[in-house]
């Protein structure tokens, strides 16, 4: 009886890789739709509308950027971790913090002009997100707690934080009992880009994706965070400082997650409330790991989740498609990328069993 | 604090604890055969849909508490393709199963959102239900916390005294050796994964059927997240699962009492208490830890043979 066995392959893939990555997309397509199917949902359509909405027009473009900016900004930092092996599962938190840092600053100093208030404003963000950032950081090198619990813990903590301040003491008297702050003052808004619906926020986007690519590459200390990523053991022998690249890309981390709250509260919103969280952080782990870890690459991914994130509230719309179906997309297409990994590493065959 | 007041605050401390030690105990049996599954958060509320959808449409809440096991193992078994057949790495497969576990349970449960089943109703077990204090906390709750209670001891014995428990034990400590000796590694891998996914389905089962009577999205709301903590501050043992778990629910069940009583602190602050409390229990028990105690192939993948 002929066995199929599994042989580890000498050579790198290759444009093979694309293809098994095409495959595993299409498993995963393939699942939510059936899943669509058995709610009774017209599957086919459904997908495409999902895929045109998001899209299909100027509008729908502009608002996939939109939602790409706080999720590349989270995805960079997350993957920045991910590289050092370890394991940043808090975003979300950090972007809480994030945004509340910069409300704080933009609350209570509404008479600064907007060159000081917005770089403060930035500046508790990146103090906020950073410090929720260094919390797991310090744990796991004093105490050996594991990263991806406490950075857990802490999203849910970061977000009860916000709710306490929008519930409670930063509540806008005039907001007839709804949860949220008074507006920001104009000099605390990030402003549009010409008159498209895109704020400065993108131009940061891509001021950071550069830093880091260059960082990545040409630094000492970058290598220094690949190698360290690679081989701790090696790594620590080498002496390299990795106690001190632990910290810092939790903190780098942890801010860069700050800075996509602070441009969510600020230029989307034009306030903090609740309805903020809306899973950036969790669709960045997604992100980093899809775009294996390259800053360029976590553009493009980003853009392209944010898009499923646009295609989504069609669907909501048109077909009472509930939110979570986003989750599915989202987790389907990362189990269905991990497996197909398998195929770039060992190739199968079929032998003859003895 | 009255008498009453006090043994009322423990029996809820042990049901709030259930839903936690059902998965706490589902993570470590996955854990000691060497998988780590960062989903129970996911299978949980997969687990506590299933059963609730179940005990809706057939009237059992028996059939619905096994239902709610399966679902578990069933997303277990996806883990399982990913990380035992293909390799892939165990961290981020667990979170993916969490993302998608989640969609999962909010896609088929926003349709019932508030709507209630019938469940399990708490009943005085006879001579155990009259023993003075502990009866009143231990042993008036209902059927599936009686069955919690057997899980644990079973389990110690099973790793102790059974080939089978030894075969999980060296799968997760040593593959190599244990394929050595002829036993079939993936084989006592899948069987612990499974089984662990049966545990954490029942837990989420728990908190449909029992805990509450009905369904809301994001249920479990961090619970899952929780058991996967416990399991480093019970350094895998299932007795010590027990003891932190009824912390936690202990925690759980105080704040909702606080809550209920109109303190003047603000919900949010007291709802940050379970999880700035598994921060802290992390924090202590890994520090207090020697490295041995963990499973030494731990979240190593097998390589497939040749």
């Amino acid at each position: 009886m002929p066995v199929l066995s599994a042989v580890r392959r000498q050579e790198p893939l290759g444009w093979g890789s694309c293809l098994v990555f095409l495959a595993a997309l299409a498993l995963a397509f393939t699942v939510s739709g059936t899943l669509l199917a058995v709610q009774g949902k017209p599957a086919l359509q459904a997908l495409w509308l999902l895929v045109e909405s998001a899209f299909g027009s100027r509008y729908a473009l502009e608002d996939c950027l939109i939602k790409a900016v706080p999720i590349f900004l989270c995805s960079l930092g997350v993957g920045l971790t991910f590289r050092l092996q370890v394991w940043n599962i808090g975003a979300e938190g950090q972007f809480a913090l994030g945004a509340v840092g910069a409300t704080w600053a933009a609350l209570t100093f509404p008479s600064w002009p907007w060159y000081a208030l917005l770089p403060f404003m930035l500046l508790c963000a990146s103090a906020a997100g950073g410090l929720w950032g260094a919390i797991p950081a310090v744990l796991r090198l004093k105490l050996k707690a594991n990263e991806i619990i406490v950075t857990l813990m802490l999203n849910y903590v970061g977000i009860l934080i916000l709710d306490f301040l929008v519930y409670g003491v930063w509540k806008d008297p005039a907001s007839f009992g709804f949860p949220m702050t008074s507006e920001f003052v104009p000099a605390a808004v990030v402003a549009r880009i010409g008159d498209t619906r895109l704020n400065w926020g993108l131009l940061l986007c891509l001021a950071v994706g550069v830093l880091m690519s260059v960082f990545l590459r040409s630094t000492r200390l970058g290598f220094e965070l690949r190698a360290c990523g690679e081989n701790v053991r090696a790594a620590r022998y080498a002496r390299m400082p990795y106690a001190f690249l632990v910290v810092l890309v939790m903190v780098v981390s942890g801010a860069l997650a700050g800075w996509a709250g602070f441009l969510e509260a600020s230029a989307t919103l034009g306030r903090l409330q609740p309805s903020i969280m809306s899973g950036y952080g969790y669709t960045a782990i997604v992100v980093a790991w899809l775009a294996n870890l390259n800053p360029l690459v976590i553009a493009v991914a980003s853009f392209l989740l944010a898009g499923v994130r646009v295609g989504m509230e069609t669907l909501q719309l048109d077909l009472q498609v509930p939110a979570a179906f986003g989750g599915i997309m989202e987790g389907s297409i990362l189990l269905a990328v991990l497996a197909g990994g398998f195929f770039s590493r060992y190739r199968l065959h079929l032998r003859r069993a003895a | 604090m009255s008498l009453e007041i006090l043994l009322a605050l423990l029996a809820a401390t042990v049901q709030a604890g259930t839903p936690i030690l059902y998965a706490t105990l589902g993570e470590i049996l996955t854990e000691k055969g060497g998988v780590l599954n960062l989903g129970v958060e996911g299978m949980m509320l997969v687990g506590a849909l299933a059963g609730f959808l179940t005990a809706l449409h057939t009237g059992s809440p028996a059939l619905a508490f096994l239902t709610g096991g399966l679902a578990g193992a069933g997303m277990a078994a996806l883990h399982g393709v990913v990380c035992i057949w293909f390799q892939g790495n165990q961290t981020v497969s667990g979170l993916a199963l969490t993302i998608f576990g989640t969609g999962l349970a909010g896609f088929f449960g926003t349709p019932y959102v508030g709507r209630t089943a019938p469940g399990f109703d708490k009943f005085s077990l006879p001579v155990l239900g009259d023993i003075p204090l502990l009866g009143d906390i231990f042993f008036q709750q209902d059927a599936l916390v009686y069955v919690s209670y057997l899980v644990p001891p079973l389990m110690w014995a099973f790793f102790r005294y059974t080939r089978w428990g030894l075969g999980v034990r060296a799968a997760g400590e040593s593959p190599a050796a244990t394929r050595a000796a002829g036993l079939n590694v993936l084989g006592f891998r899948w069987a612990a994964l499974l089984g662990g996914g049966v545990l954490v389905g029942f837990g989420g089962s728990y908190l449909s059927l029992a805990y509450t009577h009905l369904w809301t999205n994001g249920l479990s709301s961090g619970r899952g997240w929780i058991a996967v903590a416990l399991v480093i501050f019970a350094f895998w043992r299932p007795s010590r699962a027990m003891l932190g778990a009824y912390l936690f629910g202990g925690v759980m069940a105080f704040q909702l009492r606080l809550q209920a009583m109109g303190t003047a602190l603000p919900s949010s602050i007291l709802l940050m208490l379970p999880y700035v409390l598994t921060i802290a229990a992390l924090a202590f028990s890994s520090w207090r830890s020697k490295r041995t105690e963990a499973p030494a192939a731990l979240g190593v993948n097998v390589e497939p043979s040749e």
